[in-house]
């Protein structure tokens, strides 16, 4: 298996914490390695914010990611940012619904996920953050589906337990813009 | 022949340092006789501090710990959270509790942190040599305020009684002095009541006692009495200042 | 035992928790707010004392009052926080008090920056506060190694009744991985009796006295040989530390704490070019694996140290120490929480070699 290093970026509020975390609990169930490390401080009240994640089956060095093997850019300043990063031969992933332009590199593969336009059909905007990770496990295919849905239970308990399907249909919404 | 002074079971045989007439020694037994006339000297716990009175842990015959300057209500806090059955008490000068440590009494007083506070005022800092204390009157000489403490440049003495009652975890708070019998009576009814309002679970208790400190004021041990009365107690008013048990009466 | 996710911060919460400890005293700073936030929640629900102080000097004054009280307590901050604990610390090493004392470093001088750092290594191994003391100083560089060490901490902090310090930067309190709960926990009622504690003679001993003032210089002398002592002690028995690929390597890295993984990703790139690198990291910063690092340093294939730190060079001091001039020893740092890229601490040892 590759070793992930994945920057997760976007406005404070969009959600990109949680993408990081439900990938980290997700390869950690399935046994893998991971670390997961956030920016934090004043930058994120309002700001951008983002988070590092590796997921390797090997230990992990440094939790820090300098050159991503892959980006999900939920907004365009965080392309704009982190797309010079990404390593040849690596993988970016555009929240589509906000970001005006395409990915500019020919060396990585782009995929561009329309997160709103989902998750307003969806009927609930706090699910747009998981089309962006439905697409990630579909284009890496490490992470197993079952695996996140697992996750989520025992997030979305008691109340909220309807949430689960909710999210797991914008998993599966995000997956399909992967072979479009 | 009747005895007329019989040491309180709650000091030791150590013999204290304090100057001549220095009413220290006084207020001293006071806390060790109300300790010993409540019968919890066995599950006392007194804070010292930096101070004239740094060395009470070896005077009061009760498990003591010294604190750093002015952290006396601090530690005191962290012995009370942890032995909350326990009596805990602190007794502090006031270069102690109204400078370096006004921020860890305003707070434990806030919390109504349930303790005792003994607050010996007399207006300068006494162990470091007669310098000038947030208390030292205007127009007090110190050693820091050779021409007596200007208003204009360092302000007028903080009346830490008054602040204190202002704060709502405050259970009782009173003002009183050791200058004569009487007065000592006073003071000894008030530092018991505050030990009993401790006892009660009802929150934060200081007794702040003038005290005289004759060395540093450069008078005998009698004028310095009549100093106090004369010129401390105008300022610094008696009284209580704060009650609870008064309101629900 | 199945692994389970956790913040660097709350780990270090739940782990002195587990360790047995019942009682936290500390003032928010970031990065390392969370671990008053998680004790806030989570320490009345097992019966004990969470209070939130009116600053750093109260909490480690409130740490000194509890553990004179006999309680097993803790308190938190960062750098600037840190530096207001000192006074405390130093009273508690003079009235021998155990306690644990955690800084998630931050960048300075003054206010600095939030990000991390770690500038306070001298304060923390040479005493920021006044007197002879040393405290027990351990820097983990992952969050298993966080929470392994925490009740260690904790146990150390008794049998030699010293305040030990939890050294980290912001990212391994700030950083989640995924750790297992090792030991069982400890129950606060099966930790050692303290019969010098201050809790009531109940008229049956002589007064106990917590204490630092030793007025008379004799005296005052006799209980710092007596310190010395205990240090020398815990020099002897305490060291920790740890190494990777040290064994016959060209250069070796010295790193503490988050650069130890950096010197680790560097060593990586340089093995790829050629050249063989090691890492010698030290666990404990105080006391300071000298022995070992010099035996590391004695090697013939070593032709030189690069020493890697969150700072302008601190810790390369000891480094020094430990190495006595059998090596050359070089430096490589950022500061200020911008943290050296493993391309920069990969050249650094490629200058050192001359290369
Ligand atoms: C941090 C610190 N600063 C200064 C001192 C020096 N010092 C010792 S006692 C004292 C003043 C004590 O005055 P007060 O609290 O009024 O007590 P008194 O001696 O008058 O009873 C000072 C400044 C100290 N011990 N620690
Ligand atoms: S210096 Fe003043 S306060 Fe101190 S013992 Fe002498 S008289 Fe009392
Ligand atoms: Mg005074």
């Amino acid at each position: 298996m590759a070793y992930h290093e994945i920057i997760v970026a976007g406005f404070g509020g969009q959600g990109v914490m949680s993408i990081g975390t439900t990938m980290a609990e997700t390869a950690m169930a399935q046994g893998l390695n991971v670390s997961w490390l956030p920016s934090y401080g004043p930058e994120m009240r309002g700001g951008t914010a983002n988070c590092n994640v590796v997921i390797a089956d090997t230990e992990i060095i440094s939790p820090i990611v300098l050159e991503p093997s892959e980006l999900i850019a939920m907004n365009q300043p965080s392309l704009d940012k982190f797309e010079p990063a990404v390593k040849p031969g690596g993988l970016i992933l555009v929240n589509q619904s906000i970001v005006e332009r395409k990915v500019q590199r020919d060396d990585v593969q782009a995929i561009y996920v329309p997160s709103l336009e989902i998750a307003s059909e969806l009927g609930n905007m706090r699910v747009a953050n998981m089309t962006m990770l439905g697409a990630y496990i579909e284009a890496t295919k490490y992470l197993k589906f079952e695996t996140v849905v697992d996750i989520l239970r025992n997030i979305f308990t008691g109340k909220k337990a309807h949430l689960v399907e909710l999210n797991e249909v914008a998993l599966q919404r995000g997956a399909d813009c992967v072979n479009r | 022949m009747a005895i007329v002074y019989r040491r309180s079971k709650g000091l030791t045989d150590v013999e204290t340092h304090y100057c001549p007439g220095c009413t220290h020694g006084i207020i001293h037994r006071l806390v060790a006789e109300t300790l010993e006339e409540l019968g919890v000297l066995g599950k006392t716990i007194g804070v010292a501090p930096v101070g004239c009175s740094v060395f009470a842990y070896d005077y009061f015959n009760c498990d003591m710990q010294e604190a750093a300057h002015g952290r006396a209500p601090a530690v005191a806090t962290g012995i009370k959270r942890v032995l909350p059955d326990k009596v805990v008490f602190t007794y502090q000068g006031d270069g102690d509790l109204a400078a370096i440590g006004t921020g860890e009494i305003t707070h434990a007083a806030m919390r109504g942190e349930n303790i005792t506070t003994i607050f010996v005022n007399n207006a300068i800092y006494g162990m470091t040599g007669g310098q000038m204390a947030p208390t030292t009157l205007v127009g007090q000489r110190a050693t820091t305020a050779p021409l007596g403490r200007d208003k204009s440049h360092a302000g007028s003495p903080i009346r830490i009684a008054e602040m204190l009652a202002t704060l709502d975890g405050a259970a009782y708070i009173e003002r009183v002095t050791v200058t004569s019998p009487a007065n000592v009576m006073k003071a000894k009814r008030a530092i018991k009541k505050a030990f009993e309002l401790q006892l009660e679970g009802r929150g934060f208790t200081m007794i702040e006692v003038l005290s005289t400190c004759p060395t540093n004021w450069g008078l005998t041990p009698v004028k310095a009495l009549e100093w106090l009365n004369e010129n401390m107690i105008p300022v610094f008013p008696l009284g209580v200042y704060k009650d609870i048990t008064k309101k629900e009466a | 035992m199945a692994k389970e996710l956790w913040k660097g911060n709350e780990a270090i919460a739940e782990a002195a928790i587990r360790a047995g400890c019942r009682c936290y005293f500390g003032y928010p700073i970031t990065p390392q707010s969370e671990i008053p936030e998680y004790m806030s929640l989570h320490m009345p629900k097992v019966g004990g004392v969470f209070l939130q102080s009116e600053s750093e000097i109260a909490a480690i004054n409130m740490v000194y009052g509890a553990s004179g009280a006999g309680a097993r307590v803790m308190t938190s901050s960062s750098s600037p926080g840190v530096s207001l604990k000192q006074e405390g610390i130093s009273y508690m090493c003079g009235a021998e008090l155990p306690g644990v004392i955690v800084n998630v470093m931050r960048g300075g001088p003054g206010l600095g920056t939030i990000q991390p750092a770690q500038g306070d290594y001298f304060q923390a191994t040479r005493g920021g506060g006044n007197g002879d003391y040393r405290l027990i100083v351990f820097a983990p560089a992952n969050i298993q190694e966080v929470v392994d060490l925490m009740q260690e901490a904790f146990e150390l902090a008794d049998q030699y009744r010293m305040p030990v310090m939890m050294l980290l930067d912001g990212m391994i309190g700030q950083m989640m991985e995924p750790i297992e709960w090792k030991k069982p926990p400890v129950s606060p009622d099966d930790l050692p009796e303290k019969p010098w504690a201050t809790t009531g003679t109940k008229e049956g001993r002589a007064p106990n006295i917590i204490n630092s003032l030793f007025i008379d210089p004799e005296a005052c002398n006799v209980h710092n040989k007596r310190l010395e002592e205990k240090y020398r002690r815990v020099i002897e028995s305490e060291q920790r530390y740890e190494t990777n690929d040290t064994d016959g390597a060209e250069v070796i890295f010295v790193a503490y704490g988050t650069p130890a993984r950096l010197a680790r990703a560097a060593a990586g790139l340089l093995e790829k070019e050629g050249i063989k690198a090691g890492v010698f990291r030290p666990v404990t910063v105080w006391p300071y694996p000298y022995e070992a690092l010099h035996e590391v340093s004695l090697q013939d294939s070593v032709k030189a140290i690069v020493t890697v730190e969150m700072s302008t060079g601190q810790m390369v001091d000891d480094v020094r120490i430990g190495v006595n001039g059998v090596k050359p020893v070089s430096f490589i740092g950022q500061a200020g929480g911008v943290i050296p890229t493993p391309r920069e601490v990969a050249n650094a040892a490629l200058k050192a070699l001359g290369r």
